[in-house]
This record gives structure tokens, C-alpha cells and sequence, in this order.
């Protein structure tokens, strides 16, 4: 095993010497904060990452929760890393003051969840999940609403669930059929099935509080009739703690490929017509409440995706460093077998795996920032601006890292050869787990159709004007030869995102729209690809400018190196992978959308 | 009741320690560093004999460089209410007998009732600081605690011994060193970080003590322990008593 979940130079070098994340603290929203209390943060975060989530990430996904028609029994080391992470407070950091929380930067609440993410994602959803669903309460239910679940649910004494799928709708929102029927004393009758909810029943809290997705009849077809409701586990008492059973039923368990330490459950709600659940803001406004607080979500899987492939990275390398086939390729010691870390074949994979690993952590911590520039701009009018390029790279950040983050996790089997295709070893499970993050919150295939169709166009394109301001303010300060090189090789491709951007709006116009549908894929990967580029290209320049120093102590110095070598793999080995995609966009390309069903 | 806790900076107890290629020690170069463990158990105890409202004031200390705060503000952030910076020049290297001769200068100064310490440190493993402390201030000493019971002037310690457990009595003030299973510490709190970011750090240069800091200890040496070899694979129980009694001769 390795020493370190994420060394201290791989995080800070994020941190503070890319993001400059202290000088947040600048702006009165932080001023209560400083790079000690930040530090002081990831130091108690990745201790307890270390010592309750890391040892039982294996044992759970041996053991998976089971349901005996009553209730649910998962390993007991689960509670005890769920109470020390509630207790340490993390649930509440992003919170303000006055709601108890601690006025923390979204990046450093990001940089946090590395840890446990890395350690070990399926214990970790139980208190994510619960954080997500008071964030939407927080921003729209009415006070007393909140007054009621928000606190307990911030301490963790409640979790909370995402209940939005269906058994026949889980993409398409529109098609669901829970109803929600109002009551004389305002409260509503819930009625339906939902299906796939992480933490939908377990004992770990004394509550389970579901936002639900419903219908209330009469309303419009489709997303315009959805509202959102509180629908807990257990009606609250005069006191405000759990009283009375709600008639939430657990239909059963789900039995999954990965994340198997999280219950993934089918929900039936008000089979005895007695399930009573609280509207949050108002009736068929659901859909964007819930939606209006996905940014940060798909920026956590976007994340945890990168910090799976991350951990399954450290894995192979070390591995790689201490198992011994062949020679050296040079001949030297012929009488001595070499590490493999040697092998040419191997340093490729090891550098895609990094490549993609840290290129999506720089990335989404890139997006968390992002939502304290937001956060913290007192110009209007630049506020505005900041958040049309954060809504235009949400996609990228939810889709990139988690269809990478699972290939550096296959990498990883790869480079541990015969044992990495046991169970014996940790790799094939951390492939297995990063295998949920192309899928949920909203599939891959969704981000594409998002961005194609919607995000690059939004507000006339003024997200992509900012972050093509943003791009070349970098570009335009690399000094240093390696990194200049690679900004040059980025510029030839901004010239052709640029053409294809001009072509595809024209696609969109006419009768060739279809072909979009299918291409979608083409122009995220030819988007995403390129953005990550930049983000490596910030990165090497950084590591460069800190080599050309020369005050870098000798380990400093190799990971300086390292992230240029990455970098220089990215630029020559992935990004022109998008020339494939890009022919096919400019040939609006029908091979996908022409093909029959019926000739398959 | 005031409690003080010395608590030294030391090598994570995660990190896999590289010896210098000069034999002088281990390389400590961009090392994480962390309050030592049996230190941090020092402070969980403080921590929870004033949670019993048995003790009222809880002071951590710290001897090094300015590094050395970090420890300190973990330690307020655990729960203690303030702390002491005895400043040394970075690289200086502290041996016990200096560390035991400084703080009988702060017992002096702040009189507590009750100086908890860890029993080692797991950077160099002494086992001194404690013993060395209660010797030059005339305190009675508890070492190696499993168990600390304050009551009536005085305090009662469960030590780990050999043959089990013995329990001293002692007449406070009194040193105690902490052994591994006296308690298992905390985490530091969300909320207790931002409450240490306003508790007093003194800091004090350590020429104001007075203390002779010349070392009484050169060291020699410092070695990795010997790789250990692959081991072999016997036939049956036969060979197996054979190989004990005439390769290992651990049996006649």
C-alpha cells in the first residue's frame, strides 16, 4: 500500500500553487479563513480518510448490504466512519455560519473529498448524498420546512436520498408518474415507485429524508408538472426528531457491479395511501430546484471518478516499482531482473493513467474554484460571465473525468498483468466502482446532448467568449520552452474548435440536426479533450516555472518533471486522438443516425 | 486543576522512512509531519479529564522550530486552551535531557497540577523525557498509563508492566506517561479548528530558559533494518523440527 491517500505535494501544487485558493480568503465571505485553517481542514479529512474509510473499502465491497424484509444490515465498520465524518463536521463545511456550517470554499470542500473518495467511495456516498439533498433544501424549501430537516440532516443525524427515477423513466424526467396529492392541511399524499436510490434504507442514521420527484394531477405534461418533496422515513414528533413509521416501504436491494458498500434500492412510496411528504418552494418548479443545484453534484462525480482513477493509479505504480520481469532494455545488469516500471509498454500506461487521473482532479477542482470566483465576484456583470463559462463546462467536468477515470482504472488492471485480473488485488474493484460515474447524474450521453444542443449556444455563446478569455490569458503567460511548445500545438486545435463550432451551429439550423444526435459524442470529446489540454498546459507551466527557480529540493524536482512528462503525454498522445472526431463533424457524418434498427 | 501537555513534532506514522545515503539519520526533506502518537493521546486525556470538569485549564507545548505551531494549533483545535512556542533555530536538534531541562522551566513558571506526556516519541523511541522531567522537578511519576483516575489531591495510574497491570498511587502535581491503549484520540473538529484559530500561542526563544542546549548525544549511526529474506518451504512437520533444532537451534 501506499504511504499516502494523495501526497501533500500533489495537493497543495493543486491548491495553492495553481489555484491560489489562500487568496480567497481576500473576499469578507472567507475572511474568517486562512491557508492554516484550510490545511488544518484536509489534515483532519484525510486522517480520517485514512484510518475509518481506507481499511474497510475492500470488506464492504465483500460483504454488501443485505435486506431481510425488515431491515438493512451492511458491516459495522460503515457507522463508525459515517459518525467520525458527521461528528468532524464535514456534512456541514459548505454551510454558512448561520446555518451552522463553517463558510468553507467549495474547493477546499472538493480538495477534502479527495480523501475519502480515494479511500473509499461507497461509505463516503451515504454522508455526500445527505449533503446534496440539504443543499436543495437550504436553497428552496421555505423556512420552516428547512427549520424542520436541515439542521439534523447538516449534523447527520438524518440523511438524505435523490429519489427522481423511475422503473420506466430515469433519463426522461418527463414520463414519471408518482403523484402527489395535496391535503387540507397543506401537506400531500406521495404515491409511486422510484427505483436505483443510493442510501434509500440503511440504519446508519435515525432518519431518511428523500427528495422525491412527483406529479401533482392537474398540472402540465411533462418537466413543466414536476414538483419536488421532503418525503422522510419517519414522520417528525412534537420535538422535531423521528416519530411515526411514513409509508416508505424498501421494496429490495439492487445488486450492483461496483459501489456495492452503497444500498442502491427500489422505493415504493404510499402503498397504503399514507406516505405524507412537504412541497419544496413551489408546485411544478421541482425539476429546476433539483437541477438548479446539480453544478456542484456533477463536479463531485466528475471528481470522485478522477480520484478512483487516481488511487487505482498510485496502485499500479507501485506495483509496477516492485514486481520484477526481463532485463533492462539497455542491457544493463543482464543478470538482474528489472522492475517493470522500466518497461517502455508500462511507463506508457502508467503516464495515461497519471494523465488522466490528475487531469480531471485539476479539472474539477478548476470547476469548484470556479463556483467561488462566482461566489465571490462583486461585479455584476462579470458574476454573470463567470457563471455562463461554469454552466458551459459543467458537462465537461461531470463527462470527461468519468469516462477517463474508469480507462486509467482498466490501465491500472493492466499493468499488474494476471494479478490484476484477480480479486486478490484492489484494482479490478476500484475498475468496478468508477464504473457507476459515467452513468449516474445524468449519463454521458446526456452531458454530450447538453453540450451540443445547449450549453455552447446559451446566452449567445457568452460562456465559451469567457473561456476563450480565460485560455488565452493562460496561454499568453506561458514563458518557459517545454510548456510553449505544447501551448502552440493547443492553439492549432482552438483554431479548429473554433471552425467546427461555426459548422455545428450551422448543422443545427438545418435538416442535418440529426446527425448531431448521434455525433454528440465527437464534439464533447473534441471540447473536452481540448480543455483538458489547457488545464495540463496550466499545470506544466507551473511545474516549469518552479524548476526554472531552481530552489526545488530534489523530490520537488521530480514531481515538477513528472507533471510536464504528463503533460507532454497528453498534448502528443490525446489530444490529436480529436482529429477522428473532428472529420466526423465537419462531414456531419450520418453513419450513426442512418442506421435501421431492424439492421442490427 | 491546570494540565500540561508536551507534544513533539515527529514523522507521520504513515510515512515510510528513507535513511540518508551518509548514515546520518532519515531523510525528513518534504516528509509529513504530525503531533507524535502517543503525544496526541496525551491531549485526548487532558482533553477529557476537563470534559469531566475535573481539570480547567489544558496547555500544550511545543520545543522546535516555528514549524512546530502546527502541532500546537492541533492541539488547540482538539480541544486544548492554549499553547506554548518554545523556539529553537531550525535544525537544531533537541535531546531529552534538554527537552526535560526546558519544560522543568515551564512547570516552574505555569505550576501545574498534572504534566501528561506520551511515554516515547516514534521518531527516536527514548522513552526519557517523562522520567528525566519527574526526576528534575521532584514530581512523583506515573508511566506507561492505561488508566488515569484524578481524585482527592492526588491520582491514580494504571500502568502496563510485564506482568500485567499495576496501579500507583501518586500525591499531585505528578508527570504521567501515556502508553497506547489509555484512549483512542479524536479528530479535529470543523468547528474546534476555526474556535483554535483564536486561542493564544506564546512563543518564547529558547535562549530566554536558560537551559545549556549543547548535546550529550552524538549519534553514530543510523541504518536500515536488514531486508527480510523470502523464506523456505518445508516438506512436512519432520524436516520442520529438524531445521528448528539444527539451523535455527531454537529447539534442543
Amino acid at each position: 500500500m501506499t504511504d499516502k491517500l494523495i501526497p501533500d505535494l500533489e495537493m497543495n501544487f493543486q491548491l495553492y500553487d495553481v489555484l491560489h485558493a489562500d487568496k480567497l480568503c481576500e473576499h469578507s465571505k472567507f475572511e474568517e479563513h486562512n491557508k492554516d485553517t484550510f490545511s488544518a481542514t484536509l489534515a483532519t479529512a484525510e486522517k480520517i480518510a485514512t484510518d475509518l474509510f481506507l481499511p474497510h473499502n475492500h470488506i464492504a465491497d465483500k460483504n454488501e448490504p443485505t435486506f431481510d424484509g425488515h431491515k438493512v444490515t451492511m458491516i459495522p465498520e460503515v457507522q463508525v466512519a459515517y459518525n467520525a465524518f458527521c461528528e468532524a463536521g464535514f456534512i456541514a463545511g459548505r454551510y454558512s455560519f448561520e446555518d451552522g456550517g463553517m463558510q468553507l470554499p467549495e474547493v477546499i470542500m472538493t480538495a477534502a473529498s479527495a480523501y475519502f473518495m480515494a479511500a473509499n467511495p461507497s461509505t463516503t456516498s451515504y454522508p455526500f448524498l445527505t449533503s446534496a439533498a440539504a443543499n436543495v433544501i437550504c436553497h428552496f424549501a421555505s423556512p420552516a420546512l428547512k427549520q424542520q430537516f436541515m439542521p439534523r440532516m447538516l449534523t447527520g443525524e438524518f440523511t438524505g436520498t435523490m429519489a427522481l427515477t423511475e422503473p420506466h423513466a430515469g433519463s426522461s424526467l418527463a414520463d414519471i408518474t408518482t403523484s402527489a396529492v395535496k391535503q387540507a392541511d397543506g401537506s400531500y399524499r406521495v404515491k409511486g415507485s422510484k427505483i436505483y436510490i443510493s442510501g434509500g434504507d440503511h440504519e446508519l442514521s435515525r432518519n431518511i429524508v428523500h427528495l422525491v420527484l412527483a406529479k401533482i394531477p392537474g398540472g402540465q405534461p411533462g418537466v413543466k408538472g414536476i414538483s419536488l418533496f421532503v418525503v422522510p422515513k419517519y414522520r417528525l414528533d412534537e420535538n422535531g426528531d423521528a416519530g411515526d413509521r411514513n409509508d416508505v416501504q424498501l421494496a429490495g436491494l439492487l445488486h450492483k457491479l461496483g459501489y456495492r458498500g452503497t444500498t442502491s434500492t427500489a422505493l415504493t412510496f404510499g402503498e397504503n395511501d399514507d406516505c405524507h411528504g412537504y412541497l419544496v418552494g413551489e408546485e411544478h418548479h421541482g425539476l429546476r430546484y433539483m437541477f438548479m443545484m446539480m453544478n456542484e453534484a456533477r463536479i463531485g462525480v466528475g471528481f470522485g471518478a478522477a480520484m478512483i482513477g487516481y488511487r487505482g493509479y498510485q496502485y499500479s505504480l507501485e506495483f509496477a516499482r516492485d514486481r520484477t520481469q526481463g532485463r533492462h532494455a539497455d542491457h544493463s545488469e543482464p543478470s538482474k531482473p528489472a522492475p517493470i516500471v522500466l518497461h517502455g509498454d508500462v511507463k506508457r500506461m502508467l503516464l495515461a493513467q497519471k494523465s488522466y487521473a490528475e487531469g480531471g482532479m485539476a479539472l474539477c477542482m478548476y470547476g469548484s474554484h470556479l463556483i467561488d470566483r462566482v461566489n465571490t465576484c462583486d461585479d455584476t456583470e462579470e458574476k454573470h460571465a463567470l457563471k455562463e463559462m461554469l454552466d458551459l463546462l459543467t458537462p465537461v467536468f461531470k463527462a470527461w473525468p468519468s469516462e477517463f477515470g474508469p480507462k486509467a482504472n482498466d490501465l491500472g488492471i493492466q499493468v499488474l498483468g494476471g494479478s490484476g485480473y484477480t480479486r486478490e488485488y484492489y484494482s479490478e474493484q476500484f475498475w468496478r466502482d468508477n464504473r457507476l460515474n459515467p452513468i449516474h447524474e445524468g449519463t454521458n450521453g446526456i452531458q454530450a446532448l447538453d453540450l451540443s444542443f445547449r450549453k455552447l449556444w446559451q446566452k449567445e455563446s457568452l460562456g465559451l467568449k469567457i473561456l476563450k478569455r480565460e485560455v488565452e490569458h493562460d496561454l499568453s503567460q506561458v514563458v518557459t520552452p517545454k510548456t510553449g511548445a505544447m501551448a502552440k500545438e493547443l492553439v492549432h486545435y482552438l483554431t479548429a474548435l473554433h471552425e467546427i463550432i461555426v459548422h455545428v451551429s450551422g448543422t443545427i439550423k438545418s435538416e442535418k440536426q440529426v446527425t448531431l444526435l448521434a455525433n454528440a459524442q465527437a464534439l464533447m470529446n473534441v471540447f473536452a479533450q481540448i480543455v483538458v489540454s489547457w488545464i495540463w498546459i496550466r499545470q506544466a507551466s507551473v511545474a516549469e516555472q518552479k524548476l526554472i527557480a531552481g530552489n526545488a529540493t530534489e523530490k520537488e524536482a521530480n514531481f515538477y518533471k513528472g507533471k510536464i512528462q504528463a503533460a507532454q503525454y497528453f498534448i502528443s498522445w490525446e489530444l490529436p486522438t480529436i482529429d477522428r472526431d473532428l472529420k466526423i463533424l465537419k462531414q456531419d457524418n450520418d453513419v450513426c443516425s442512418d442506421m435501421d434498427p431492424d439492421w442490427f | 486543576m491546570k494540565i500540561l501537555v508536551p507534544v513533539k513534532r515527529a514523522v507521520d506514522y504513515n510515512v515510510k522512512v528513507r535513511v540518508k545515503p551518509d548514515n546520518s539519520g532519515v531523510d525528513l526533506n518534504n516528509v509529513k509531519m504530525a503531533i507524535n502518537p502517543f503525544c496526541e493521546i496525551a491531549i485526548e486525556e487532558a482533553i477529557r479529564l476537563k470534559e469531566k470538569g475535573v481539570a480547567t485549564e489544558v496547555v500544550v507545548v511545543s520545543i522546535g522550530d516555528k514549524a512546530c505551531q502546527e502541532q500546537i494549533r492541533t492541539g488547540l483545535a482538539l480541544g486544548a486552551d492554549r499553547g506554548i512556542h518554545i523556539e529553537t533555530n531550525t535544525g537544531v536538534v533537541v535531546d531529552s535531557l534538554q527537552v526535560a531541562k526546558l519544560l522543568q522551566k515551564v512547570v516552574e513558571a505555569e505550576k501545574p497540577d498534572l504534566v501528561i506526556l506520551g511515554k516515547q516519541a516514534i521518531d527516536s523511541d527514548n522513552n526519557q523525557t517523562g522520567q528525566m522531567l519527574a526526576a528534575l522537578t521532584g514530581m512523583p511519576q506515573g508511566t506507561f498509563a492505561s488508566e488515569v483516575v484524578v481524585a482527592d489531591g492526588s491520582v491514580n495510574v494504571t500502568r502496563e508492566i510485564d506482568g500485567g497491570l499495576q496501579t500507583v498511587k501518586l500525591q499531585l502535581p505528578a508527570v504521567v506517561t501515556t502508553d497506547l491503549r489509555l484512549n483512542e484520540p479524536r479528530y479535529a473538529s470543523l468547528p474546534n479548528i476555526m474556535k483554535a484559530k483564536r486561542k493564544p500561542i506564546d512563543v518564547k526563544p529558547v535562549a530566554d530558559f536558560g537551559v545549556d542546549m549543547t548535546s550529550k548525544v552524538t549519534v553514530i549511526k543510523v541504518e536500515a533494518p536488514a531486508q527480510r529474506v523470502g523464506g523456505v518451504k518445508v516438506a512436512d512437520v519432520a524436516e520442520l523440527v529438524q531445521k528448528l533444532k539444527n539451523e535455527a537451534k531454537v529447539i534442543a
